[in-house]
């Protein structure tokens, strides 16, 4: 593969990430148990709706073959996306949504910082991940706050979102899977240890406790190549059913 | 419907001007009633700063006295400074 090929890889699976989260996230809206808790997961949602905007058309761009942001979010199937799987499970109750935003965004949060003040790397996905810092930095915080409330609150909370954090995390490995760089970036590798150390801070004030390293002789992984879980086609049909059914439509 | 707390929300638009009242909110305590109202108040750069404080911890003048609060003051022109002669040329006063 060529050096750009590895990088449009790269770009697609931050970029996935950020449209299969917000997709996920939208489903929540007029669901959650507040109308302030729907304003925020929409708020999220439309923050990696927008970063996943910018990087999908940075990718269609390097790709060279004509493809912009439309096309590529709408005209893809399953096979072609480069999620994690993490991003791609169903909700869940609002527990498991919570964890997942908190596993995801430390790591989206992390990724992003250390790309914005790194030399060396590319300089338009630097300044995309300058302008998503911030607003990644407030979707940590507003998972990593219901994350103590639920598992520092009631019995029942405590035990949903203990649950939450053993079903999602054999999904959580995924993340730091090296990836062929070419030096324009930074391989999500490196962020291994501060994502742990970030992430098991929030879980000790929200009384959880997570499985120990290794503690799974198989994780899931995939993603990252396109063999996906039938939860993306569900999701993407979805997604994509009005661009399919009317191409090129808008409003 | 709602099981949790209301909170009034107050929110500084500029550096220099006072905290204005701009709505309510429901949040489970008071670090999520500031960050409710980030999302709900703040989204188009409306503010610097906002306060969040329990509806409950505020005494508020009741309707049915409205005349005896705030009629007396309606006689008394003494208490506005009407009677000053306003120079020509004194745009702000």
């Amino acid at each position: 593969m060529s050096a750009d090929t590895d990088f449009v890889d790269y770009l697609l699976r931050r970029g996935d990430d950020c449209l299969v989260t917000a997709q996920r996230l939208g489903e929540w809206y007029a669901g959650a148990h507040e109308m302030e808790e729907d304003m925020a997961l929409a708020n999220i949602a439309l923050d990696q709706l927008g970063t996943a905007r910018l990087l999908l058309t940075y990718a269609g761009e390097l790709e060279g073959e004509g493809r912009d942001e439309d096309a590529l979010a709408y005209l893809r199937d399953d096979p072609q996306f480069r999620n994690c799987l993490l991003a791609e499970l169903p909700n869940g109750d609002f527990g498991h949504t919570i964890v997942r935003l908190l596993f995801l965004s430390a790591y989206q949060w992390l990724l992003y910082a250390r790309t914005a003040d790194a030399t060396g790397v590319d300089e338009r996905w630097a300044a995309i991940a300058a302008k998503a810092r911030k607003e990644s930095a407030y979707h940590l915080d507003h998972s990593a706050q219901w994350t103590v409330r639920l598992g520092d609150g009631t019995d029942e909370s405590h035990r949903r979102a203990q649950d939450a954090v053993d079903r999602l995390w054999p999904y959580t490995a995924e993340l730091f899977e090296s990836e062929t760089t070419d030096g324009r970036a930074l391989d999500p590798a490196t962020l291994r240890d501060d994502w742990l150390s970030t992430v098991d801070k929030v879980l000790t004030e929200a009384t959880l406790s997570r499985p120990a390293d290794g503690a799974f002789e198989e994780t899931h992984t995939g993603g990252r190549r396109g063999a996906h879980t039938a939860h993306l086609r569900d999701l993407l049909a979805e997604l994509q059913s009005l661009h399919r059914a009317h191409p090129g439509a808008t409003w | 419907m709602s099981s949790e707390p209301l909170w009034e929300v107050f929110v500084r638009p500029r550096r220099g001007l006072s905290h204005t009242h701009v709505g309510s909110l429901h949040a489970p305590d008071a670090a999520l009633a500031l960050r409710n109202a980030r999302d709900l108040y703040t989204r188009r750069q409306e503010g610097v700063s906002i306060w969040v404080v329990p509806a409950d911890a505020i005494t508020a003048s009741s309707p049915d006295e409205k005349d005896a609060f705030f009629d007396p003051a309606a006689d008394k022109v003494y208490r506005h400074p009407t009677f000053y002669h306003v120079p020509d040329g004194v745009p702000h006063l």
